[in-house]
Protein backbone atom coordinates (compact mmCIF):
# COMPACT_ATOMS: atom_id res chain seq x y z
CA UNK A 1 0.00 0.00 0.00
CA UNK A 2 1.58 2.93 -0.86
CA UNK A 3 0.47 6.58 0.60
CA UNK A 4 0.38 9.46 -1.54
CA UNK A 5 1.53 12.50 0.48
CA UNK A 6 -0.43 15.92 -0.22
CA UNK A 7 2.55 17.59 -2.10
CA UNK A 8 2.72 14.68 -4.52
CA UNK A 9 -0.81 14.61 -5.65
CA UNK A 10 -0.86 16.21 -8.42
CA UNK A 11 1.85 13.97 -9.84
CA UNK A 12 -0.39 10.89 -8.42
CA UNK A 13 -3.56 12.43 -10.31
CA UNK A 14 -1.67 12.77 -13.57
CA UNK A 15 0.04 9.05 -13.42
CA UNK A 16 -3.49 7.49 -12.15
CA UNK A 17 -6.19 5.26 -14.37
CA UNK A 18 -8.90 7.91 -13.11
CA UNK A 19 -9.82 9.40 -16.42
CA UNK A 20 -10.97 12.58 -14.19
CA UNK A 21 -13.65 13.03 -16.77
CA UNK A 22 -16.58 11.16 -15.61
CA UNK A 23 -18.79 12.95 -13.07
CA UNK A 24 -21.78 12.56 -10.91
CA UNK A 25 -23.66 16.01 -11.45
CA UNK A 26 -26.23 17.04 -8.69
CA UNK A 27 -28.46 19.94 -9.72
CA UNK A 28 -31.15 21.83 -7.52
CA UNK A 29 -31.18 18.68 -5.05
CA UNK A 30 -33.39 18.11 -2.51
CA UNK A 31 -34.67 15.91 0.09
CA UNK A 32 -38.19 16.71 2.49
CA UNK A 33 -39.10 14.17 4.99
CA UNK A 34 -42.55 14.20 5.71
CA UNK A 35 -42.71 18.39 6.37
CA UNK A 36 -39.32 18.40 6.89
CA UNK A 37 -36.67 20.24 4.90
CA UNK A 38 -33.79 18.25 5.28
CA UNK A 39 -31.62 19.45 2.05
CA UNK A 40 -32.84 22.34 -0.31
CA UNK A 41 -31.19 23.78 -3.37
CA UNK A 42 -27.89 21.57 -3.68
CA UNK A 43 -25.70 21.66 -7.03
CA UNK A 44 -22.55 19.35 -7.30
CA UNK A 45 -20.64 18.39 -9.61
CA UNK A 46 -17.98 15.40 -8.39
CA UNK A 47 -15.01 14.07 -10.76
CA UNK A 48 -14.03 10.84 -10.70
CA UNK A 49 -10.52 9.93 -9.01
CA UNK A 50 -11.42 12.87 -6.71
CA UNK A 51 -12.06 12.00 -2.50
CA UNK A 52 -14.76 14.55 -1.45
CA UNK A 53 -15.56 14.97 1.76
CA UNK A 54 -18.90 15.84 3.44
CA UNK A 55 -18.47 17.99 6.68
CA UNK A 56 -21.50 19.60 8.77
CA UNK A 57 -23.09 19.52 12.24
CA UNK A 58 -25.13 16.74 13.42
CA UNK A 59 -28.27 16.68 11.40
CA UNK A 60 -27.00 18.75 9.01
CA UNK A 61 -28.28 16.17 6.39
CA UNK A 62 -24.80 14.37 5.32
CA UNK A 63 -26.44 11.02 5.69
CA UNK A 64 -29.66 11.88 4.32
CA UNK A 65 -27.58 13.11 1.14
CA UNK A 66 -25.98 9.97 0.62
CA UNK A 67 -28.98 7.75 1.37
CA UNK A 68 -30.68 10.09 -1.70
CA UNK A 69 -28.14 9.40 -3.63
CA UNK A 70 -29.05 5.62 -2.71
CA UNK A 71 -32.34 5.75 -3.84
CA UNK A 72 -33.33 4.95 -0.03
CA UNK A 73 -34.45 8.20 0.42
CA UNK A 74 -36.74 10.13 -2.61
CA UNK A 75 -35.15 13.53 -3.87
CA UNK A 76 -36.08 16.19 -5.95
CA UNK A 77 -34.05 17.39 -8.62
CA UNK A 78 -31.88 15.59 -11.06
CA UNK A 79 -29.04 12.97 -10.22
CA UNK A 80 -27.31 12.32 -13.31
CA UNK A 81 -23.90 10.18 -14.10
CA UNK A 82 -22.32 11.05 -17.05
CA UNK A 83 -19.98 8.51 -18.30
CA UNK A 84 -17.06 9.76 -20.54
CA UNK A 85 -15.99 6.75 -22.33
CA UNK A 86 -19.78 5.74 -23.70
CA UNK A 87 -20.74 9.28 -24.09
CA UNK A 88 -23.75 8.65 -22.06
CA UNK A 89 -26.01 9.93 -19.16
CA UNK A 90 -26.89 7.23 -16.17
CA UNK A 91 -28.14 6.41 -13.14
CA UNK A 92 -24.59 6.00 -11.29
CA UNK A 93 -23.48 2.74 -10.28
CA UNK A 94 -23.38 2.95 -6.09
CA UNK A 95 -20.95 1.50 -3.68
CA UNK A 96 -21.81 2.02 -0.41
CA UNK A 97 -19.67 1.70 3.31
CA UNK A 98 -22.19 2.18 6.56
CA UNK A 99 -21.24 3.98 9.22
CA UNK A 100 -21.31 1.45 11.07
CA UNK A 101 -23.00 -2.40 9.97
CA UNK A 102 -25.98 -3.24 12.16
CA UNK A 103 -26.40 -6.88 11.85
CA UNK A 104 -27.12 -9.93 14.10
CA UNK A 105 -23.72 -10.32 14.96
CA UNK A 106 -24.34 -13.92 16.26
CA UNK A 107 -25.19 -14.74 12.70
CA UNK A 108 -23.13 -17.35 11.25
CA UNK A 109 -22.50 -15.50 7.90
CA UNK A 110 -19.23 -16.03 7.08
CA UNK A 111 -16.87 -13.09 4.85
CA UNK A 112 -17.48 -15.49 2.14
CA UNK A 113 -21.02 -15.90 2.51
CA UNK A 114 -21.84 -12.36 2.59
CA UNK A 115 -19.52 -12.01 -0.85
CA UNK A 116 -21.00 -14.64 -2.87
CA UNK A 117 -24.57 -13.58 -1.67
CA UNK A 118 -23.21 -10.04 -3.22
CA UNK A 119 -21.79 -11.38 -6.08
CA UNK A 120 -23.25 -14.89 -7.71
CA UNK A 121 -26.23 -16.33 -8.37
CA UNK A 122 -25.18 -19.40 -6.88
CA UNK A 123 -27.45 -19.85 -3.56
CA UNK A 124 -24.73 -19.77 -0.64
CA UNK A 125 -26.55 -22.46 1.72
CA UNK A 126 -24.71 -25.15 -1.53
CA UNK A 127 -21.39 -23.38 -0.19
CA UNK A 128 -18.68 -21.59 -2.38
CA UNK A 129 -16.96 -22.93 -6.17
CA UNK A 130 -13.52 -22.92 -5.73
CA UNK A 131 -13.27 -19.92 -8.52
CA UNK A 132 -15.87 -17.72 -5.84
CA UNK A 133 -13.01 -18.33 -3.45
CA UNK A 134 -10.29 -17.40 -5.22
CA UNK A 135 -12.16 -14.19 -6.57
CA UNK A 136 -13.06 -12.80 -3.17
CA UNK A 137 -9.56 -13.44 -1.54
CA UNK A 138 -8.44 -11.38 -4.40
CA UNK A 139 -11.01 -8.44 -3.98
CA UNK A 140 -10.39 -9.26 -0.46
CA UNK A 141 -6.40 -8.59 -0.87
CA UNK A 142 -6.95 -5.18 -2.40
CA UNK A 143 -7.68 -4.03 1.67
CA UNK A 144 -5.22 -6.44 2.74
CA UNK A 145 -7.85 -8.59 4.13
CA UNK A 146 -7.75 -11.90 2.45
CA UNK A 147 -6.94 -14.05 5.61
CA UNK A 148 -10.84 -13.04 6.77
CA UNK A 149 -12.42 -14.87 4.16
CA UNK A 150 -13.88 -17.96 6.51
CA UNK A 151 -14.39 -15.50 9.80
CA UNK A 152 -17.86 -14.84 10.57
CA UNK A 153 -18.96 -11.31 10.15
CA UNK A 154 -19.75 -11.03 13.93
CA UNK A 155 -16.11 -12.25 14.72
CA UNK A 156 -14.44 -9.32 12.74
CA UNK A 157 -13.03 -6.20 14.63
CA UNK A 158 -14.16 -2.83 13.73
CA UNK A 159 -11.83 -1.71 11.78
CA UNK A 160 -12.07 -5.58 9.66
CA UNK A 161 -15.57 -5.01 9.40
CA UNK A 162 -15.25 -1.93 7.09
CA UNK A 163 -12.22 -3.14 5.21
CA UNK A 164 -14.29 -6.09 3.97
CA UNK A 165 -17.23 -3.85 3.44
CA UNK A 166 -15.10 -1.43 1.63
CA UNK A 167 -13.67 -4.21 -0.56
CA UNK A 168 -17.48 -5.41 -1.28
CA UNK A 169 -18.58 -2.02 -2.11
CA UNK A 170 -15.54 -1.95 -5.40
CA UNK A 171 -17.29 -5.29 -6.33
CA UNK A 172 -18.72 -4.78 -9.17
CA UNK A 173 -16.43 -1.06 -9.68
CA UNK A 174 -19.21 1.42 -8.89
CA UNK A 175 -18.97 4.86 -10.15
CA UNK A 176 -19.70 6.53 -6.75
CA UNK A 177 -18.54 5.22 -3.69
CA UNK A 178 -20.53 6.37 -0.92
CA UNK A 179 -18.66 6.20 3.09
CA UNK A 180 -20.99 7.60 5.97
CA UNK A 181 -18.15 8.14 8.70
CA UNK A 182 -16.51 4.72 7.77
CA UNK A 183 -13.71 5.04 10.70
CA UNK A 184 -15.84 6.34 13.80
CA UNK A 185 -15.13 3.43 16.05
CA UNK A 186 -12.37 1.98 14.70
CA UNK A 187 -8.61 2.84 16.70
CA UNK A 188 -6.11 5.55 15.28
CA UNK A 189 -4.25 2.08 13.77
CA UNK A 190 -7.31 1.19 11.77
CA UNK A 191 -8.21 4.62 10.77
CA UNK A 192 -4.93 5.61 9.57
CA UNK A 193 -5.00 1.91 7.24
CA UNK A 194 -8.40 2.95 6.14
CA UNK A 195 -8.05 6.39 4.73
CA UNK A 196 -4.90 5.29 3.12
CA UNK A 197 -6.57 2.32 1.17
CA UNK A 198 -9.04 4.97 0.25
CA UNK A 199 -6.88 7.60 -0.75
CA UNK A 200 -4.82 5.01 -3.20
CA UNK A 201 -7.54 3.61 -4.16
CA UNK A 202 -9.51 6.65 -5.85
CA UNK A 203 -6.48 7.14 -8.07
CA UNK A 204 -6.41 2.87 -9.16
CA UNK A 205 -10.26 2.69 -10.05
CA UNK A 206 -12.02 5.27 -11.83
CA UNK A 207 -14.79 6.32 -9.30
CA UNK A 208 -15.28 9.20 -7.22
CA UNK A 209 -15.44 8.85 -3.62
CA UNK A 210 -17.75 10.90 -1.32
CA UNK A 211 -17.01 10.57 2.65
CA UNK A 212 -18.89 11.75 5.65
CA UNK A 213 -16.51 12.28 8.33
CA UNK A 214 -15.80 14.11 11.51
CA UNK A 215 -11.96 13.33 11.32
CA UNK A 216 -11.18 16.66 10.13
CA UNK A 217 -7.57 16.02 10.20
CA UNK A 218 -8.00 12.90 7.95
CA UNK A 219 -9.87 14.88 5.77
CA UNK A 220 -7.32 17.43 5.70
CA UNK A 221 -4.74 15.30 4.91
CA UNK A 222 -6.38 12.72 2.03
CA UNK A 223 -9.75 15.10 0.81
CA UNK A 224 -9.09 16.72 -2.37
CA UNK A 225 -12.39 18.75 -2.58
CA UNK A 226 -14.54 19.51 1.23
CA UNK A 227 -17.99 20.04 1.03
CA UNK A 228 -19.25 21.75 3.80
CA UNK A 229 -23.19 21.18 4.55
CA UNK A 230 -26.17 22.51 6.79
CA UNK A 231 -28.94 21.62 5.10
CA UNK A 232 -27.80 23.14 2.43
CA UNK A 233 -24.04 23.50 0.25
CA UNK A 234 -22.62 26.34 2.35
CA UNK A 235 -18.81 26.41 1.11
CA UNK A 236 -16.76 24.13 -1.24
CA UNK A 237 -12.74 23.84 -1.83
CA UNK A 238 -9.82 22.81 -1.10
CA UNK A 239 -9.75 21.37 2.59
CA UNK A 240 -7.27 24.57 3.23
CA UNK A 241 -9.93 27.10 1.62
CA UNK A 242 -12.46 25.58 3.40
CA UNK A 243 -10.79 25.22 6.95
CA UNK A 244 -9.41 29.00 6.63
CA UNK A 245 -12.97 30.18 5.32
CA UNK A 246 -13.31 33.09 8.23
CA UNK A 247 -16.88 32.64 7.15
CA UNK A 248 -17.19 28.65 8.24
CA UNK A 249 -14.98 29.42 11.41
CA UNK A 250 -16.70 32.63 12.64
CA UNK A 251 -20.14 31.28 11.91
CA UNK A 252 -19.80 27.55 12.19
CA UNK A 253 -16.97 27.15 14.42
CA UNK A 254 -19.25 25.94 17.61
CA UNK A 255 -19.74 23.38 15.47
CA UNK A 256 -16.46 21.54 15.86
CA UNK A 257 -16.57 21.71 19.68
CA UNK A 258 -15.84 18.05 19.70
CA UNK A 259 -13.48 18.45 17.03
CA UNK A 260 -11.94 22.00 17.69
CA UNK A 261 -8.64 21.14 18.67
CA UNK A 262 -8.15 19.19 15.32
CA UNK A 263 -8.88 21.85 13.57
CA UNK A 264 -6.72 24.29 15.15
CA UNK A 265 -4.10 22.03 15.20
CA UNK A 266 -4.44 21.17 11.44
CA UNK A 267 -4.22 24.74 10.47
CA UNK A 268 -1.55 25.44 12.27
CA UNK A 269 0.10 22.43 10.99
CA UNK A 270 -0.41 23.56 7.33
CA UNK A 271 0.96 27.31 8.19
CA UNK A 272 4.13 25.70 9.65
CA UNK A 273 4.52 23.55 7.05
CA UNK A 274 2.66 24.90 4.10
CA UNK A 275 1.02 21.27 3.21
CA UNK A 276 -2.12 21.75 1.34
CA UNK A 277 -3.63 21.38 -2.23
CA UNK B 1 -47.38 -43.57 -2.97
CA UNK B 2 -47.70 -47.59 -3.26
CA UNK B 3 -44.05 -47.54 -4.22
CA UNK B 4 -43.26 -45.94 -0.79
CA UNK B 5 -45.15 -48.18 0.90
CA UNK B 6 -43.43 -51.24 -0.88
CA UNK B 7 -39.92 -49.22 -0.45
CA UNK B 8 -41.00 -49.13 3.55
CA UNK B 9 -41.85 -52.54 3.60
CA UNK B 10 -38.47 -53.63 2.28
CA UNK B 11 -36.27 -50.96 3.86
CA UNK B 12 -38.26 -51.02 7.95
CA UNK B 13 -39.94 -54.24 8.31
CA UNK B 14 -40.84 -52.99 11.90
CA UNK B 15 -43.97 -53.55 13.88
CA UNK B 16 -44.96 -49.29 13.49
CA UNK B 17 -44.78 -49.58 9.73
CA UNK B 18 -47.08 -51.79 9.27
CA UNK B 19 -49.56 -49.46 9.85
CA UNK B 20 -50.60 -47.06 6.65
CA UNK B 21 -51.04 -44.01 8.69
CA UNK B 22 -47.37 -44.24 10.29
CA UNK B 23 -45.88 -44.97 6.46
CA UNK B 24 -47.74 -41.76 5.64
CA UNK B 25 -46.64 -39.69 8.75
CA UNK B 26 -42.98 -40.63 7.97
CA UNK B 27 -42.96 -39.99 4.66
CA UNK B 28 -44.95 -35.89 5.83
CA UNK B 29 -42.25 -35.72 8.47
CA UNK B 30 -39.41 -36.31 5.77
CA UNK B 31 -41.17 -33.58 3.56
CA UNK B 32 -42.12 -31.34 6.27
CA UNK B 33 -38.56 -31.34 8.29
CA UNK B 34 -36.89 -30.16 5.08
CA UNK B 35 -38.85 -27.43 3.96
CA UNK B 36 -38.60 -26.14 7.86
CA UNK B 37 -35.07 -26.41 8.52
CA UNK B 38 -34.20 -24.36 5.26
CA UNK B 39 -36.81 -21.57 6.58
CA UNK B 40 -36.13 -21.55 9.70
CA UNK B 41 -32.44 -20.48 9.00
CA UNK B 42 -33.81 -17.27 7.63
CA UNK B 43 -36.68 -16.69 10.43
CA UNK B 44 -34.52 -17.16 12.82
CA UNK B 45 -31.58 -14.92 10.93
CA UNK B 46 -34.44 -12.15 10.53
CA UNK B 47 -35.44 -12.17 13.84
CA UNK B 48 -39.15 -13.25 13.08
CA UNK B 49 -39.75 -15.57 15.20
CA UNK B 50 -42.76 -13.45 16.89
CA UNK B 51 -43.73 -12.81 13.07
CA UNK B 52 -44.49 -16.56 12.50
CA UNK B 53 -45.85 -17.30 15.25
CA UNK B 54 -48.52 -14.66 14.93
CA UNK B 55 -49.47 -16.40 11.53
CA UNK B 56 -49.43 -19.47 12.92
CA UNK B 57 -51.88 -18.63 15.77
CA UNK B 58 -53.41 -16.46 13.43
CA UNK B 59 -54.27 -19.58 11.66
CA UNK B 60 -57.71 -20.41 14.13
CA UNK B 61 -58.91 -16.80 12.60
CA UNK B 62 -58.65 -18.35 9.16
CA UNK B 63 -60.25 -21.01 10.28
CA UNK B 64 -63.17 -19.24 11.32
CA UNK B 65 -63.59 -17.15 8.78
CA UNK B 66 -63.88 -20.43 6.32
CA UNK B 67 -66.55 -21.77 8.73
CA UNK B 68 -68.22 -18.87 8.75
CA UNK B 69 -68.38 -18.84 4.77
CA UNK B 70 -69.51 -22.27 5.11
CA UNK B 71 -66.46 -24.18 3.63
CA UNK B 72 -65.75 -27.85 4.81
CA UNK B 73 -61.95 -27.61 4.36
CA UNK B 74 -60.85 -23.99 5.43
CA UNK B 75 -57.62 -24.27 3.98
CA UNK B 76 -57.72 -22.30 0.77
CA UNK B 77 -59.55 -19.52 3.30
CA UNK B 78 -56.31 -19.87 5.65
CA UNK B 79 -53.65 -19.40 3.22
CA UNK B 80 -55.69 -16.76 1.47
CA UNK B 81 -56.42 -15.15 4.81
CA UNK B 82 -52.56 -16.08 5.68
CA UNK B 83 -50.87 -14.21 2.95
CA UNK B 84 -53.62 -11.22 3.82
CA UNK B 85 -52.24 -11.00 7.02
CA UNK B 86 -48.21 -11.12 6.14
CA UNK B 87 -48.48 -8.15 3.80
CA UNK B 88 -50.76 -6.49 6.64
CA UNK B 89 -48.10 -7.19 8.96
CA UNK B 90 -45.04 -5.58 6.27
CA UNK B 91 -47.08 -2.66 5.90
CA UNK B 92 -47.99 -1.98 9.43
CA UNK B 93 -44.25 -2.67 10.59
CA UNK B 94 -43.76 0.22 7.72
CA UNK B 95 -46.22 2.89 8.32
CA UNK B 96 -46.16 3.13 11.92
CA UNK B 97 -43.85 4.25 14.01
CA UNK B 98 -44.39 1.52 16.72
CA UNK B 99 -41.67 -1.32 17.42
CA UNK B 100 -42.26 -4.21 15.22
CA UNK B 101 -42.55 -6.35 18.61
CA UNK B 102 -45.87 -4.38 19.53
CA UNK B 103 -47.56 -4.18 15.89
CA UNK B 104 -46.90 -8.08 16.07
CA UNK B 105 -48.46 -8.76 19.42
CA UNK B 106 -51.16 -6.92 18.74
CA UNK B 107 -51.81 -8.27 15.80
CA UNK B 108 -51.52 -11.80 17.27
CA UNK B 109 -53.73 -11.24 20.45
CA UNK B 110 -56.65 -9.49 17.96
CA UNK B 111 -56.39 -12.82 15.75
CA UNK B 112 -56.27 -15.20 18.68
CA UNK B 113 -59.11 -13.34 20.43
CA UNK B 114 -61.55 -12.86 17.52
CA UNK B 115 -60.46 -16.80 16.08
CA UNK B 116 -62.36 -18.11 19.31
CA UNK B 117 -64.81 -15.63 19.82
CA UNK B 118 -66.23 -16.72 16.67
CA UNK B 119 -65.34 -20.80 16.57
CA UNK B 120 -66.70 -20.90 20.34
CA UNK B 121 -70.10 -19.69 19.35
CA UNK B 122 -72.80 -21.83 20.78
CA UNK B 123 -69.87 -24.24 22.61
CA UNK B 124 -68.57 -25.70 20.01
CA UNK B 125 -64.94 -25.08 19.99
CA UNK B 126 -64.15 -28.62 21.12
CA UNK B 127 -64.24 -29.63 17.58
CA UNK B 128 -61.58 -27.34 16.32
CA UNK B 129 -58.86 -28.54 18.91
CA UNK B 130 -57.47 -30.55 16.66
CA UNK B 131 -56.19 -27.48 14.80
CA UNK B 132 -54.42 -26.81 18.20
CA UNK B 133 -52.69 -29.62 18.73
CA UNK B 134 -52.45 -31.24 15.41
CA UNK B 135 -52.81 -34.77 13.81
CA UNK B 136 -49.98 -35.92 11.84
CA UNK B 137 -51.49 -39.74 11.76
CA UNK B 138 -54.51 -38.24 10.18
CA UNK B 139 -52.47 -36.94 6.76
CA UNK B 140 -54.09 -38.58 3.73
CA UNK B 141 -52.26 -39.09 0.54
CA UNK B 142 -53.66 -36.17 -1.49
CA UNK B 143 -51.86 -34.03 1.40
CA UNK B 144 -48.84 -34.93 1.12
CA UNK B 145 -48.93 -34.11 -2.38
CA UNK B 146 -49.35 -30.88 -1.33
CA UNK B 147 -46.64 -31.01 0.93
CA UNK B 148 -44.54 -32.40 -1.48
CA UNK B 149 -45.57 -29.38 -3.81
CA UNK B 150 -44.85 -27.01 -1.21
CA UNK B 151 -41.52 -28.40 -0.85
CA UNK B 152 -40.72 -28.43 -4.32
CA UNK B 153 -41.57 -24.73 -4.92
CA UNK B 154 -39.93 -23.84 -1.45
CA UNK B 155 -36.69 -25.57 -2.86
CA UNK B 156 -36.96 -23.59 -6.51
CA UNK B 157 -37.54 -19.92 -4.45
CA UNK B 158 -34.60 -20.79 -2.43
CA UNK B 159 -31.99 -21.84 -5.51
CA UNK B 160 -33.29 -18.07 -6.84
CA UNK B 161 -33.83 -15.81 -3.99
CA UNK B 162 -31.42 -17.15 -1.09
CA UNK B 163 -28.48 -14.44 -2.19
CA UNK B 164 -31.07 -11.96 -1.81
CA UNK B 165 -32.87 -13.25 1.52
CA UNK B 166 -29.28 -13.24 2.41
CA UNK B 167 -27.96 -9.86 2.58
CA UNK B 168 -31.59 -8.78 3.41
CA UNK B 169 -31.29 -10.55 6.95
CA UNK B 170 -27.64 -8.74 7.20
CA UNK B 171 -28.40 -5.23 6.70
CA UNK B 172 -31.56 -3.56 4.84
CA UNK B 173 -29.15 -0.05 3.48
CA UNK B 174 -26.22 -2.74 2.54
CA UNK B 175 -28.76 -4.66 0.02
CA UNK B 176 -30.72 -1.44 -1.17
CA UNK B 177 -27.12 -0.37 -2.12
CA UNK B 178 -26.45 -3.50 -3.88
CA UNK B 179 -29.71 -3.17 -5.71
CA UNK B 180 -32.00 -5.00 -4.29
CA UNK B 181 -35.85 -3.93 -4.18
CA UNK B 182 -35.77 -4.46 0.06
CA UNK B 183 -39.58 -3.91 0.66
CA UNK B 184 -40.42 -6.17 -2.37
CA UNK B 185 -37.91 -9.24 -1.28
CA UNK B 186 -38.93 -9.00 2.37
CA UNK B 187 -42.79 -9.36 1.54
CA UNK B 188 -42.46 -11.91 -0.37
CA UNK B 189 -40.41 -14.03 2.39
CA UNK B 190 -43.25 -12.54 4.40
CA UNK B 191 -45.64 -14.57 2.67
CA UNK B 192 -43.76 -17.35 1.49
CA UNK B 193 -43.53 -18.28 5.75
CA UNK B 194 -47.10 -17.35 6.32
CA UNK B 195 -48.19 -19.73 3.29
CA UNK B 196 -45.84 -22.56 4.50
CA UNK B 197 -46.89 -22.43 8.28
CA UNK B 198 -50.76 -22.23 7.60
CA UNK B 199 -50.29 -25.18 4.97
CA UNK B 200 -48.64 -27.24 7.59
CA UNK B 201 -50.31 -26.00 10.53
CA UNK B 202 -53.11 -29.19 10.83
CA UNK B 203 -50.52 -31.39 11.27
CA UNK B 204 -48.23 -29.97 13.46
CA UNK B 205 -50.47 -27.93 15.48
CA UNK B 206 -51.18 -24.26 16.04
CA UNK B 207 -49.72 -24.66 19.84
CA UNK B 208 -46.10 -25.75 18.15
CA UNK B 209 -45.93 -25.43 15.38
CA UNK B 210 -43.43 -22.27 15.62
CA UNK B 211 -41.43 -24.46 17.33
CA UNK B 212 -40.79 -26.68 14.17
CA UNK B 213 -39.96 -23.49 12.68
CA UNK B 214 -37.24 -21.90 15.26
CA UNK B 215 -35.67 -24.83 17.58
CA UNK B 216 -33.73 -26.34 14.61
CA UNK B 217 -32.17 -23.41 13.61
CA UNK B 218 -31.74 -21.98 16.48
CA UNK B 219 -29.93 -25.32 17.65
CA UNK B 220 -28.35 -24.97 14.01
CA UNK B 221 -27.10 -21.82 15.40
CA UNK B 222 -25.27 -22.01 18.11
CA UNK B 223 -22.53 -24.32 16.10
CA UNK B 224 -21.99 -23.28 12.55
CA UNK B 225 -19.73 -20.99 10.86
CA UNK B 226 -20.75 -20.38 7.72
CA UNK B 227 -24.02 -20.71 5.56
CA UNK B 228 -23.37 -24.03 4.15
CA UNK B 229 -23.31 -25.72 7.47
CA UNK B 230 -26.19 -24.10 8.76
CA UNK B 231 -28.44 -25.19 6.53
CA UNK B 232 -26.76 -28.86 6.72
CA UNK B 233 -27.21 -29.15 10.15
CA UNK B 234 -30.90 -27.85 10.36
CA UNK B 235 -32.15 -30.14 8.25
CA UNK B 236 -30.74 -32.75 9.67
CA UNK B 237 -31.75 -31.58 12.70
CA UNK B 238 -35.47 -31.39 11.81
CA UNK B 239 -35.37 -34.67 9.93
CA UNK B 240 -33.58 -36.30 12.62
CA UNK B 241 -36.54 -34.98 15.57
CA UNK B 242 -38.99 -35.90 12.96
CA UNK B 243 -38.21 -39.58 12.89
CA UNK B 244 -37.27 -39.62 16.45
CA UNK B 245 -40.80 -37.54 17.59
CA UNK B 246 -42.57 -39.36 15.34
CA UNK B 247 -41.47 -43.02 16.90
CA UNK B 248 -41.70 -41.69 20.39
CA UNK B 249 -45.57 -40.47 20.00
CA UNK B 250 -46.22 -43.75 18.40
CA UNK B 251 -45.12 -45.99 21.47
CA UNK B 252 -45.96 -43.04 24.35
CA UNK B 253 -49.31 -42.35 22.43
CA UNK B 254 -49.08 -39.00 22.64
CA UNK B 255 -49.64 -35.80 20.41
CA UNK B 256 -47.10 -36.31 17.24
CA UNK B 257 -46.05 -32.63 16.97
CA UNK B 258 -45.48 -31.49 20.38
CA UNK B 259 -43.04 -34.73 20.65
CA UNK B 260 -41.50 -33.49 17.59
CA UNK B 261 -40.79 -30.61 19.30
CA UNK B 262 -39.43 -32.03 22.43
CA UNK B 263 -37.02 -33.68 20.53
CA UNK B 264 -36.23 -30.75 18.66
CA UNK B 265 -36.07 -28.69 21.80
CA UNK B 266 -33.27 -31.38 23.00
CA UNK B 267 -31.18 -30.80 19.87
CA UNK B 268 -31.05 -27.15 20.89
CA UNK B 269 -30.30 -28.33 24.57
CA UNK B 270 -27.53 -30.11 23.68
CA UNK B 271 -26.01 -27.42 21.20
CA UNK B 272 -26.45 -24.26 23.50
CA UNK B 273 -23.07 -25.73 25.50
CA UNK B 274 -21.22 -26.20 22.69
CA UNK B 275 -22.01 -22.27 21.48
CA UNK B 276 -18.36 -20.83 22.61
CA UNK B 277 -16.31 -23.38 20.76
CA UNK B 278 -17.52 -22.29 17.73
CA UNK B 279 -17.53 -18.34 18.01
Amino acid sequence: MHLIKMNDKAIARAQSKACGLCCTKLESFGVTIGKTEILRDINLHIHCGELTALIGPNGAGKTTLLKAIMGEVPYTGTLRFLDIKNCQTRKPLVGYVPQKLEFDSGSPTSVLDLFSAGLTARPVFLGHTTRQREHTAKILSVVQAEHLLDRRLGDLSGGELQRVLLALALEPCPDLLLMDEPVSGVDAHGRELFYNMVSSLRQDYDLSIILVSHDLVMVARHADRVLFIDHTLLCSGTPQEVFSSENIRRTYGYVFQGGINDQDSFLTEHKIKGVGA
Amino acid sequence: MESWYFLIDKLLPFAWTHHIFMKNALLAVLLVGPMFGIMGTMVVNNKMAFFSDTIGHSALTGIAIGILFGFQDPLWIMVFFSIFLAIAISLLKHYTTASTDTVIGAVSATMVALGIVILSRGGGFAKFSRFLIGDLLSITPKEIYLLLFALTIIIILWTVMFNKFLLLSVNTTLARSRGIPVRLVETLFCIVIAVIVTISIQWVGILVINSFLILPAAAARNVSINMRNYHTISVTITIFSGIIGLLLSYYWSTATGATIALVAALFYLITLPLKPRFT
